[in-house]
Order: structure tokens, then sequence, then C-alpha cells
């Protein structure tokens, strides 16, 4: 039997963006893109993703809601930061209740700039996101591994 | 009596693409009340005034939202259009109408799938996207971007559309109304989805003005409130009746929203035929005189309120916006009470939900 590979199934949160970015992002799974021929669904439920998809920006209020949702995904997990407020902050970075971008609170594998982001920049990012979780699979199994030898 | 319970709703959930949090309070299935929270996506954009100049905030107003996009910069410029006694020349005031009603088009028909979605009809969501692509790709040609356009200017608009272009429009327009047109046949006609529909979240018309609901949410309840006929930009040129229904639950909401989707293509029909030859923008020179000025357009969700306050200098005072979301959550709780709870996403899907306008 051929090698089977796992499909790497990704969560979508909305941080503070604009909604440009999470519309650009529901476009992406529609016949016109269709990011799932790459393997990977939208889920909703934290447990079942690899990938963890953010849009907007972090404020005070979704800082810990983002925290929570990370700690519940299961490792090796991908982050992906989507659109320029994702990214830095964007043009809400100089508001009150804007701590910055994603990687404020949790540590973030890819950027993917762009006000909004187009679509194909998206796919470009998860096509990436789900080379790395290959590459990070390998390398946690060997991690856990060591650490149940040692 | 049933044992009670509480249920938290969101702020993370499969169906809303949105973060909302409704404490439900539930009697075995039923909702006896629901608690809305927000917050989770306030910027505080509205304290931009200070750090941007009264130029620039037309593209920080256009963030508000990436859904109503267009209308928050064209309501955001009709204000210190407003202050500033600038007339807009009449073909911008044209454009401005054909792109509100895209804008129009494309959030319908993106609440249409998603619609879809919350009643689990997987299949109406992707032809309703994919319906909607053709609009994204009008924009992309007539404004270079897809959800952000950036194309209103203090003074009218940045871009024009040609002759040939608004005639390659027209025609895409009508294909498209065709494939609607099959398409909505679905949500009024079939018996499943009708019977997720009817008798869902009843909010009569006396409610309605009670919990001050805007757009087709009002509609639907019978009140024909639409601030298109009040006649800004070229609505006053333009011939269109209110649409009403007299259905007052999720089916007439639904109605409602498809009635609108054939309206805005009359509407731009007409545009594209009486659109006049002028210039489409003036030069706007100094500062605003200080100033306050109200703006209220009709956004594809209910009618959002702008206000400015100018102080002679290039930065404004205060600017204000009062979206439609935020009108209907009185009325979604209203709805809320006593449905059963696997209808709680449909019925706040219903109101067109649009968070980050709500919050800002």
């Amino acid at each position: 039997m051929a090698k089977i590979e796992k499909s790497p199934w990704l969560l979508h949160y909305d941080g503070s963006s604009c909604n440009g970015c999470d519309i650009e992002v529901l476009a992406c799974t529609t016949p016109v893109y269709d990011v799932e021929r790459f393997g990977v669904i939208n889920t909703g439920n934290p447990m079942h993703a690899d990938i963890f998809l953010v849009t907007g920006g972090i404020n005070s209020q979704n800082a810990e809601v983002v925290k929570q949702i990370y700690n519940q995904m299961p490792n090796p997990k991908v982050v992906l930061a989507v659109g320029t407020c994702a990214c830095t902050g964007g043009i809400f970075k100089e508001c009150y209740n804007i701590l910055g971008g994603v990687d404020t609170v949790i540590p973030v594998d890819i950027y993917v700039p762009g006000c909004a982001a187009r679509p194909e920049s998206i796919i470009d990012g998860v096509v990436q996101a789900v080379a790395l979780y290959k590459e990070k699979q390998k390398t946690w199994k060997k991690e856990e591994k060591t650490e149940k030898g040692a | 009596m049933g044992k009670r319970s509480v249920v938290p709703f969101g702020p993370q959930h499969p169906v809303l693409p949105e973060p909302i949090h409704l404490d439900l309070v539930l009697e075995d299935e039923k909702v006896l009340a629901a608690v809305p929270s927000i917050g989770y996506v306030h910027r505080g954009l509205e304290s931009l005034v200070t750090k941007k100049d009264f130029q620039e905030m037309a593209y920080v107003a256009e963030r508000i939202c990436g859904i109503c996009s267009f209308g928050h910069g064209m309501g955001y410029c009709m204000t210190i259009e407003d202050i500033m006694n600038v007339e807009v020349p009449r073909r911008a005031d044209y454009l401005r109408t054909i792109w509100m009603e895209m804008s129009r088009l494309h959030s319908h028909l993106l609440w249409l799938g998603l619609l879809a979605d919350g009643f689990g009809f997987e299949s109406l969501f992707m032809q309703s996207w994919r319906i909607r692509e053709g609009i994204l790709d009008m924009f992309e040609e007539s404004t270079g971007g897809r959800v952000i356009f950036s194309v209103n200017q203090i003074g009218g608009v940045k871009k024009d559309m040609s002759k040939e272009m608004l005639a390659n429009f027209q025609k895409r327009f009508d294909e498209m109304e065709k494939e609607v047109r099959k398409l909505t046949r679905v949500f009024l006609d079939d018996y499943t989805v009708k019977s997720r529909l009817e008798g869902i979240g009843i909010l009569t018309g006396e409610d309605a003005i009670r919990r001050g609901a805007a757009g087709p949410m009002a509609r639907a309840a019978g009140i024909a409130v639409d601030m298109r006929k009040t006649g800004y930009a070229a609505y006053d040129d333009i011939d269109f009746e209110v649409i009403t229904s007299d259905k007052y639950d999720s089916y007439g909401r639904c109605e409602v929203r498809i009635g609108e989707i054939f309206q805005s293509f009359d509407i731009i029909r007409q545009c594209i035929r009486k659109i006049p030859d002028t210039e489409i923008n003036v030069a706007v020179k100094g500062n605003p005189p200080e100033g306050e000025s109200i703006v209220r357009i009709e956004q594809p969700r209910g009618e959002a309120f702008y206000m400015s306050r100018t102080n002679g200098t290039k930065f404004l005072d205060r600017m204000r916006v009062r979206t439609p979301t935020f009108a209907n959550l009185p009325a979604l709780t209203q709805t809320l009470q006593g449905c059963q709870y696997a209808d709680v996403p449909l019925l706040i899907l219903t109101i067109d939900p649009c968070i980050s306008c709500t919050e800002r």
C-alpha cells in the first residue's frame, strides 16, 4: 500500500480583523479557489485542528481566547497569521486597544501580508503551512521518542 | 419544570466567522434568555482621528468592516463634504451608487451562503459564493481591490468607469441575475429549507419598533424603513420601492434580502442608463472649518449613522459611527427567547451580524 499522508485540518479565528481577511479566508474554501484540494479542511473544533489561522490583531479582550485555542490544539501545530493586522497590527497599530500582531501572544510560523490578504496569497501561506506541518511532525515524533526513552 | 442551565456560545464558534459571545439560559432545549457580551473585536478605531488627518481617515473608515467597506468610506466622506460645503460631481454620485449596490449584492449573496451553511445545505453555500465571486471580479476591475477598495475621497471618487466597462458589466449583471433567480428558488420554495426557516424567530412590527431594529430585520417585520429613500448620492434619481415582508420570521428576512438582490440589479441598470458625463472629483483645498455633520446611509445590514466634528485643524475632534448590527442586537435577544437551542446559530445569522462594524 502506498504511503498515506495525513490531511492537516485548519482552524480559523478572527482576532480583531475588519472582516476583509475573514471573508477572503472563507472565499478560499469555495469553488473558485478551493483550498480543500490540498487536503485541508476548515474545522471549528480546536481539538481537531493542526493549523491555526488567525486574522486581525490582538486586543486585550481576545488575547486570552487566542492563547486558549492555541493551548487546546494538539501538538505539533502551525500558526498562520493572515493579513497585515495579524502580522503587525497594521493600520490599527496606534489604536489604544490593540496590543499588536498575533506574535505578541503566541509563536507565529508563517506571515501572510496584505490588506486585505488576497486569496492567492492565503493559499500560498496554507500550502507552506502544510509543508511545515509535515516537517514538524517528523521532528516532533523524534523528540517525543527521546523523551520517552529518557 | 425542566432543568435550568447556562450554556456559553462563542466567541469562537464554527458557524460564525466572527467572535460574539452569548450566555444562553436554557430550560432543557428551550432558550429562556440570551445575554450577549461583545468586545472581542474592539480596536478603538474612532480614536485614530487624533493620529490620522481627515484625508487619511477615509481609509481608516473603510476598514471599519470589510463587507460594507465601500459604504463606510462613503458615509465618512459625505460628512466631511457637508462640513466643507463641497458639491460632489454628479458622475461621482452615480459611481458611488453603483459601487454601493454592488456591495449590497455581494453582502446579500454572502449572507445567503452563510445561511445555507447554517442550516447545513453545503452545496447551496458553495453556489451562492460562486456567484458572488463574479461581483468581486467586477470590483477588482473597476477599483483594484476585492474587499477594500479605497476609491472614495473627499470631493468624489478616485476611479472612473469607462463606457465599455459599464456596458460589459451590464451584460455580466444580466447573466448573473438569471443565475441568482435559479438559486433563490431553492431558498424560497424548497421544502427542507422552508421547514428550517418558517415560524422561527418571530419579530413582530411592534417589537421591531420597540427594540429599534434596522434594515432587513425591520423590513421583514413589515416596517418600510430605508435610508436610500432620503435621496443621498444618486438615489433621488432612482425609481425603487422599499421591499417589506409580512411574515415576521426567518423566512421573511430571507425573502426581503432576496428581493433586495433583484432590486440592486435594477438600481444598477438604471444608474448605467442615466449616468451623466461629468468630472469624477473636485479638488479640496485646506482644512475643514469648524463644524459638525451627521449622515445616515443604508448599508446592506440597515441604517448606518456617521458623525464628524471638526475644529479647523487637519485632525478631527470626533468621529462616531453607529452601525446596523448594534441596532439589531436587542431584536436578536427578543427572537432568541423561546426558541430551540439548535436554532440559535441560524437565528444569529438571520440578523446578518457584522461584529467588526459593531465594535470597531
